[in-house]
């Protein structure tokens, strides 16, 4: 019987199976941050076991607060800190290096296909998007993959989400992943790895992958997934151009996680986007999704762009695209996180800095804060954020506050409108599905 | 080992979030114990209110997709410092039923129409529940009615609590 993409890797990695149909795995790398892995390094100290299992196989950054805001987020970063540097982890980054840790990982070339991953963040499952199962942990979790080097999990069952079609201009990935989890619905994929295939897909870049995949657990899905290929290859060929005599040999070898063509899927979903138009969340839960149009009008009090959905460069462009030569509504102000260093660098040598600038947009260092209220960009209550980012919980970007899900372009529009609408690069000629 | 027998929390609503539970500006806590005031601070559920509802409970009775969201462990952590150690849902997301065996809690699930009659009999009164984990066996009552409920819980999961939790489980496995 054939195998899905998860399968394969599961069927690389088991190093032990404790009861159950729960599976114990090698991991090919350990990510961490100041927000849930200081508790984990503490309780390492406490038990006296205060050891990592490969120091070369653990990243870490300061992301969710960078600068520190205060006395506690200051303790947070000098306890990730102080322990990075005992066991000689040479991959952290710390403030003037650090960024949004989804975007800085697969940039720095540390996501492989075929790898097993864990995070203590729910949005580690953006690095599926390399052919990786990449899962988001709890600090126990963690704190046991920094000892030990493995993690336990049920064998997810695998949902095909076949996505045909070729996108409209102004309609991109995060509208298709908006679409998806409005059909499946929060818990539609619960238990389940996403295997995202097709032509739209095969089509997407990698950061549009990542965008994909990044939203995967708000369906409740236990990772997303894409199959590699020379998208894949290509993007990672400037670190593993040693290790493969030519791309095509890379390719070659990243096949061994791809699905086989009688895999067998739990669940399948079909969907075509060619006549999709760009969406936006309304309510508090991340399948409460409407075309744009249904939504335009609606007043909002702030702009955000940024994040690791959609703080990318390619995200940048999009959006000074629209900016350009124009000024945010008086109505409202405007806030633009570049996800790391080297997408901001970019975008400074581009003149993208400048157009958001000259837009009136404040530009933040990167960082995840204003994404789940922790800072730079927290609402009143009352107020409502038009943002790229992944969670419209109730109070997620400050008490009281309401957020609205969108692509960049979308949010690059409503800044100037000073209402959500779409972009001028959406003709407006699909047909608004249900 | 630790207690799953008490007084019950009734959260008569699906998808309660992460954020719900523990909201991220209290993520900034180096200890567990800090997390203990906040329980379900911006809780959507009509009437409800933390300070008074979560007094002296000992289990949680609730819906489906229970904790979805954040993977953030303080979200079980904070119910444990509140002497809450068993979760009871027809359904939760999966980090964080992960995060509450591997803590050495319980998160239990049992069908929807189970749950539905927990709701009709039981909400609104002083109710306890026991779990038997030997039996494998709820026990609820609340003065007029009673009833037990077969659970089931996977072997790993049963070992984790057992064990105390998975960095105790895995530091003499592997």
């Amino acid at each position: 019987m054939g195998k899905t993409i998860a399968e394969k890797i599961f069927d690389a990695h088991i190093v032990d199976q404790p009861g159950g149909d729960v599976v114990v795995l090698a991991l090919d790398a350990v990510f961490c941050h100041e927000i849930t892995t200081p508790i984990a390094i503490e309780d390492l100290v406490a038990r006296g076991k205060d050891r990592v299992f490969d120091p070369s196989k653990i990243k870490a950054v300061i992301d969710h607060v960078t600068p520190a805001k205060d006395s506690k987020t200051a303790l947070q970063g000098k306890i990730l800190r102080d322990w990075a540097r005992r066991h000689g982890i040479k991959d952290f980054f710390d403030i003037g290096r650090n960024g949004v840790c989804h975007a800085i990982f697969p940039e720095k070339g540390f996501v492989r296909p075929g790898y097993t991953i864990i995070m203590g963040d729910s949005h580690t499952c953006t690095h599926g998007a390399f052919g990786a199962f990449a899962a988001g942990v709890g600090t126990t979790d963690l704190e046991v993959g920094i000892l030990k080097g493995v993690c336990a999990f049920k064998r997810p069952l695998s949902m095909k989400v076949s996505i045909a079609g070729t996108l409209q201009p102004g309609v991109y990935a995060k509208d298709v992943i908006l679409w998806i989890i409005k059909t499946l619905g929060v818990n539609g994929a619960t238990d389940r790895v996403i295997e995202f295939s097709g032509q739209a897909v095969a089509t997407m870049s990698m950061e549009e992958r990542m965008t994909l995949c990044n939203m995967a657990v708000e369906a409740g899905a236990t990772s997303g997934i894409c199959p590699p290929d020379m998208v894949t290859v290509d993007y990672l060929w400037k670190f593993i151009q040693e290790d493969y005599p030519s791309k095509e040999a890379a390719l070659n070898a990243f096949m061994a996680f791809a699905p086989d063509g009688d895999a067998v899927y739990s669940d399948t979903l079909e969907i075509d986007v060619t006549t999709l138009v760009p969406q936006v969340t309304f309510g508090y839960k991340p399948d409460q999704v409407r075309p744009v149009s249904e939504l335009e009008g609606t007043p909002i009090d702030q702009v955000y762009i940024g994040s690791c959905t959609n703080g990318r460069l390619e995200d940048l462009r999009v959006a000074a695209g629209i900016i350009k030569g124009r000024t945010i509504s008086p109505t409202l102000r405007a806030i633009v996180s570049p996800a790391t260093p080297e997408i901001f660098s970019a975008a400074l040598e581009e003149g993208i800095i400048k157009v958001f600038m000259d837009a009136g947009f404040c530009v933040t260092n990167p960082t995840c804060g204003a994404c789940l209220g922790m800072s730079n960009g927290i609402l009143a209550p009352g107020e409502a954020c038009a943002s790229t980012t992944n969670r419209n919980f109730n109070g997620r970007m400050g008490k009281g506050g309401m957020v609205h899900l969108m692509s960049p372009a979308t949010a690059a529009a409503s800044a100037i409108a000073g209402r959500i609408i779409n972009s001028e690069l959406f003709s407006g000629n699909g047909q608004d599905r249900g | 080992m630790k207690n799953f027998s008490g007084r019950v929390l009734f959260l008569d609503r699906d998808d309660i979030n992460t954020d719900e539970i523990i909201p991220a500006k209290y993520l900034t806590e180096s200890t567990k114990e800090a997390l203990k005031p906040y329980i379900l601070e911006d809780l959507n559920l009509d009437g409800f209110d933390p300070g008074i509802d979560c007094e002296d409970k000992a289990v949680v009775v609730t819906r489906n997709n229970f904790g979805c969201g954040s993977s953030r462990e303080h979200a079980p952590w904070v119910f444990e410092m509140n002497n809450i150690n068993m979760v009871i849902a027809s359904g939760f997301a999966r980090i964080f039923r992960q995060n509450m065996f591997n803590c050495g809690m319980m998160a239990l699930t049992l069908h929807a129409d189970t749950i539905d009659n927990i709701f009709k009999r039981y909400k609104g009164t002083d109710t306890i529940i026991n779990a038997d984990l030997d039996e494998m066996l709820l026990t609820i009552h609340n003065g007029v009615d009673s009833d037990e409920i077969p659970f089931e819980v996977g072997e790993f999961d049963l070992a984790l609590v057992r064990a105390g939790g998975w960095v105790n489980y895995a530091d003499v496995n592997y």
